[in-house]
């Protein structure tokens, strides 16, 4: 077994980072630091690899098989900087017989070690996926069954075709001397028919798994990322009065009516000779477009970009501390409008989310994109239904094992890689 | 005493191949039979393959089995069935005359000097501590080996019926084993019931041929061994007739009479095989049913009518029989009738085809729930070649889904069961693609050769195949052509730029080893069956590729054995329900048991990780 280390805690600047190691030279491996407290003691160390200083740290030690993963682990509690954890991951990775870990494999070893169950594991998981109230639903309706009992019928068509097919092909020999083929094409047409719609509404599913992403576009100066901090309820982009403060896109995540939204602050929108501000110019564009909605900041209300509002977004007025006008106006300043806003990407993100489907993770929207280009090849074939029947059943098949294996009917394998993929490295 | 490594119980098809595996490893090996005369003995319709069971026969013959061999010296009138779909469906078959295919039987197991066979009745197991150790005869005598191998077929409590007579037995003329059936029923395993019926059989010196279609053999024959090119047999046609509205009122009218609708038979027969009754009753709106008359040998005038089998009482038959076109004056030789038999419920088997409550024991064919002779000479492949193993302390021999027919239906046997005869159907094969009767040499014989089972000849000559379809492949491959060098050579490309080579286009509709020749002219140098078997492996290559991922993963399943003795009860977080399922079905590996009923995902997981864990792997 060998011995894996990852950061437990997120990634990024921090008061404190936690480096875990876990496995059978996890005490040696941080003995070379420093001289290892008692097991289940904090111990206040300084840690130093080759006469080099890499940090003061907390170093707790847990023996086997008391520990997360069941295993002899040690947790390194670093000052919480980038460049302390890299420097500490390089030492150990140095060391020999050590390995960062894979996403999931410290959660991995604790259910192999009998630690966690699969209950408890599968908890996890989920904990870690669900954030709004929307994708709380979303789970839940998944959990009633509602996509087993989408794709039965599906199944139930595919099975009548596949048997269809197979009878010309095992019964050669006996009385199956009609022409299957007519009933073959109705059944797999509306199997294909059906797959396209869901498929069609799987990207409004997804979005509520994911999260929605909102845009926010306006001149520079307009107050775009005092908006953000506003709707943010903390100061996550830099505000000033330079025009073009913001010149790469800011992201931040937050939950608006119950949905998880990613609001995007972008550059100001001007012609600029500035080579970095033009690049954050087309990169605001860029993202904007592919946004599920766009606030547009107006500092008049006819004022017009080249990148025309579409009829589902939303137009302010900015500042509306100071201009008022013929449209609705926001201010971040004051807060004024802001309210009213965030119920108007509400209802807007609401309405998008009434025509979703039921299949919103990519594992789905695959299976559905694999299971119809089957479908889609078998339809091809069928003219040649009495040269090549083997041909379009292996297709039916393909189809089939894709649409069963939306509901778990998967190899072992796969189940894991899935299951574990949705932690992060360090979980 | 006598003293052997692996005796095999039954000389029917599955004990005959079971006993040349066993022999053909090295095994001393014993086959026990109540006549020796009747090894090879085809008792139902005189023909060997089909559709999935050619397939099966195929794969037999790759393992240096002998009913391909047989099938080939008795073979007098060969069909590739789906001779004009895809190779990947066509099946082998061919009408047997009954006198050469036993005798081929017979003579093929006279070559192996390590079989002695033995007439006499097997009375009773030797049992020490849940490990057979043997036999007893009905004459006391005591004969010793590590491996038993039980072939009973349909003796097992078998009831003939005949309208409402009923007597027991196992096939008209053979005594039934009852002493064995009550030794096997205190294993306390599962038991199911079976029916399966025969048509009667006519004389053919009565029917009128002259107004009857014939069907003739294929003008190439094609055989079954992948070491014969022609039959050896004179070839002859079968004739065609079929039922009409006065045969089905005969029936109709005597139903009651029936032993399948007189209510005397509990057992559950195959949907895919209907008696004639069945016919009339459950497809009411056809007017007629097909009837091939197929002669049973070449100097024995007795025709089966397949097609027409039924349990109605002997002076029924005659009438609805003679109410057919050409067989209006027939003589009926041996009216048809019903057997009613148990079997064993196979999922008390591991995948070796050893029963899991007895080690060192093994069943293969009917006794396994499963009907046809092609399937049972499979499992008395895998019976012997895996209790000869077990008798030289070798690890067993397992056959994959993805690799074989045989894996697969050793799987759905060992895992699913049986609910009617099991029978075999290339539907059952989910990679049918790559699992065809043309390469079955190709799949199977290195690993048989690695086992010890095949003969210096075969070997040297599917080595010197496998040798030569590699380099036509290897010239195929080399070189890379535009589409406008195809179109030259008459290969029908779009002209979207992008270059193939000549075996990628050999999966083309219409293309042809003709046109890989125009394109490579060392292709034309490699003789017509390495250029069509080319042409055939390239035909479902992009299928196959795309197949790659699902068998790699079933292989890793597989992979991942449970070991005997794993203890379920160990298992916190496992349902009381499912732990008892697995308890019952104790699956070989995760695999067999992500096929159990009710597995969920999460049970799966926590299960492979206890399997993994060292620690918890065995219980005392």
């Amino acid at each position: 077994m060998d011995t894996i280390f990852a950061l437990a805690s997120a990634r990024g600047r921090a008061g404190v980072a936690v480096l875990r190691i876990s496995g059978p030279l996890a005490h040696w491996a941080a003995g070379q630091l420093c001289a290892l407290p008692p097991v289940r003691h904090a111990g206040l160390r300084v840690l130093r690899y080759q006469g080099e200083v890499l940090d003061q740290a907390v170093v707790l030690a847990f023996a086997a098989p008391h520990s997360f993963t069941g295993e002899d682990s040690v947790e390194l509690h670093l000052h919480g900087s980038i460049a302390v954890v890299a420097k500490v991951s390089d030492v150990l990775a140095q060391m020999g017989g050590l390995r960062l870990a894979e996403a999931g494999e410290f959660t991995r070893r604790a259910m192999d070690n009998g630690h966690l169950d699969l209950t408890q594991v599968e908890g996890l998981a989920d904990l870690i996926d669900a954030e709004s109230e929307s994708q709380r639903k979303q789970a839940l309706q998944v959990l009633s069954g509602v996509i087993a009992q989408k794709v039965a019928p599906w199944r139930a068509d595919l099975l009548r075709a596949a048997a269809l097919i197979e009878a010309t092909i095992d019964f050669a020999d006996e009385d199956v001397p009609f022409d299957v083929s007519p009933e073959v094409l109705g059944l797999l047409t509306r199997v294909q028919q059906d797959l396209a719609a869901e498929h069609a509404r799987s990207g409004a599913a997804a979005a509520i798994r994911e999260g929605f992403e909102v845009a926010i576009l306006g001149a520079p100066n307009v107050g775009k990322s005092t908006l953000l901090n506003a709707l943010a309820q903390r100061e996550a982009a830099i505000t000033s009065d330079i025009a073009g403060t913001t010149r790469d896109v800011i992201e931040v995540r937050m939950h608006i009516g119950g949905l998880l939204v990613t609001v995007l602050d972008t550059a100001g929108l001007r012609d600029s000779d500035d080579v970095v501000e033009s690049i954050g110019i087309a990169r605001a564009k860029q993202r904007a477009e592919a946004a599920d909605l766009r606030i547009f900041l107006l500092q008049r209300a006819d004022e017009r970009f080249d990148i025309q509002p579409r009829p589902d977004d939303i137009v302010r007025l900015a500042k509306g501390d100071v201009v008022q006008g013929s449209i609705p106006s926001v201010s971040g300043k004051t807060g004024a409008g802001l309210d009213a806003l965030l119920a108007e990407i509400a209802h807007k993100l609401e309405g998008k989310t009434s025509a979703a489907g039921v299949f919103s993770r990519q594992r789905h929207i695959q299976a559905l994109g694999v299971a119809q280009a089957a479908l889609q090849k078998a339809i091809a074939a069928l003219p040649r239904a009495t040269e090549a029947p083997e041909v379009i059943a292996t297709e039916i098949r393909v189809a089939l094992n894709a649409l069963e294996g939306i509901l778990g009917h998967i190899g072992v394998e796969d189940l894991l890689g899935e299951i574990f993929s949705s932690f992060c490295i360090g979980k | 005493m006598k003293q052997f490594d692996v005796i095999v119980v039954g000389g029917g098809h599955a004990g005959a191949e079971a006993a040349a595996a066993s022999a053909r490893m090295g095994s001393r090996t014993a086959l026990i039979t109540l006549r020796r005369d009747a090894i090879g003995v085809m008792s139902c319709n005189p023909a060997i393959g089909g559709l999935g069971k050619g397939h099966l026969v195929r794969e037999i013959d790759a393992c240096d089995g002998i009913m391909g061999e047989a099938a080939d010296r008795a073979g007098i009138q060969f069909r590739l069935l789906n001779r004009r779909k895809g190779p990947a469906v066509q099946g082998p078959r061919t009408q047997a005359d009954r006198k050469l295919y036993r005798q081929a039987i017979q003579s093929l197991l006279a070559r192996y000097d390590s079989l002695t066979i033995m007439q006499g009745e097997v009375a009773s197991l030797i049992v020490n501590a849940n490990q057979i150790g043997g036999v007893v005869l009905a004459d006391g005598s005591r004969i010793t080996a590590s491996a038993v191998i039980i072939t009973a077929g349909t003796f097992l409590n078998g009831v003939i019926h005949v309208g409402d007579q009923q007597r027991a037995g196992g096939r008209v003329g053979d005594a039934p084993s009852v002493l064995l059936a009550q030794q096997l029923a205190d294993l306390n395993l599962q038991r199911g019931r079976l029916k399966t019926g025969t048509p009667p059989r006519l004389d053919g010196r009565t029917i009128n041929w002259s107004v009857l279609d014939s069907q003739p053999g294929d003008d190439v024959p094609t055989m079954f061994s992948f070491l014969n090119s022609a039959p050896f047999a004179a070839q002859i046609a079968c004739g065609i007739t079929q039922t009409n509205a006065r045969t089905h009122d005969i029936v109709r009218q005597n139903l009651g009479r029936s032993a399948m609708y007189g209510g005397h038979i509990s057992g559950v027969g195959p949907r895919y095989c209907p008696s004639i009754e069945d016919k009339v009753v459950r497809f009411a709106d056809k007017d007629h049913h097909q009837i091939f008359l197929e002669p049973e040998g070449l100097d024995d005038p007795t025709v089966y009518p397949n097609g027409i089998s039924t349990s109605l009482p002997a002076e029924v038959q005659q009438d609805y029989v003679r109410s057919i076109v050409g067989l209006e004056q027939v003589t009926i030789t041996q009216p048809g009738y019903a057997i009613e038999y148990d079997y064993f419920d196979p999922r008390g088997l591991d995948p070796a085809l050893q029963v899991k409550a007895m080690a060192g024991l093994f069943f293969a064919g009917q006794i396994n729930g499963t009907t046809g002779y092609e399937e049972a000479a499979a499992q008395g492949l895998v019976a012997g070649l895996n209790a000869a193993l077990l008798a030289s302390g070798r690890p067993p021999a397992l056959f994959s889904r993805s690799e074989s027919y045989i894996g697969v239906m050793i799987d759905d046997l060992t895992t699913h069961g049986v609910t009617e005869p099991y029978r075999m159907f290339t539907s059952r094969a989910e990679y049918r693609l790559a699992l065809r009767a043309d390469n079955a040499d190709q799949r199977l014989t290195e690993k048989a050769i690695a086992l010890g089972c095949v003969s210096q000849t075969r070997a040297a000559q599917y080595r010197k195949k496998a040798d030569l379809l590699a380099a036509a492949r290897a010239v195929l491959s080399e070189t890379a052509f535009s589409p406008r060098e195809l179109q030259a050579a008459g290969v029908e490309v779009s002209a979207d730029g992008a270059r193939r080579s000549a075996y990628d286009v050999l999966a083309f509709e219409g293309v042809t080893p003709e046109h890989a020749a125009n394109l490579v002219p060392a292709f034309a140098g490699f003789d017509a069956e390495i250029q069509q078997q080319t042409a055939r492996d390239a035909l479902y290559v992009q299928y196959i590729q795309r197949q790659d991922r699902d068998v790699q993963r079933l292989r890793a399943d597989e992979a991942l054995a449970i070991p005997a003795g794993f203890d379920y009860a160990d298992i916190p977080g496992l349902s009381n329900e499912l732990t008892q399922k697995l308890k019952r079905a104790l699956p070989a590996n995760i695999f067999q048991a992500s096929k159990i009923e009710g597995m969920t995902p999460a049970a799966l997981l926590l299960l492979i990780s206890h399997v993994r864990r060292p620690s918890r792997r065995q219980t005392a």
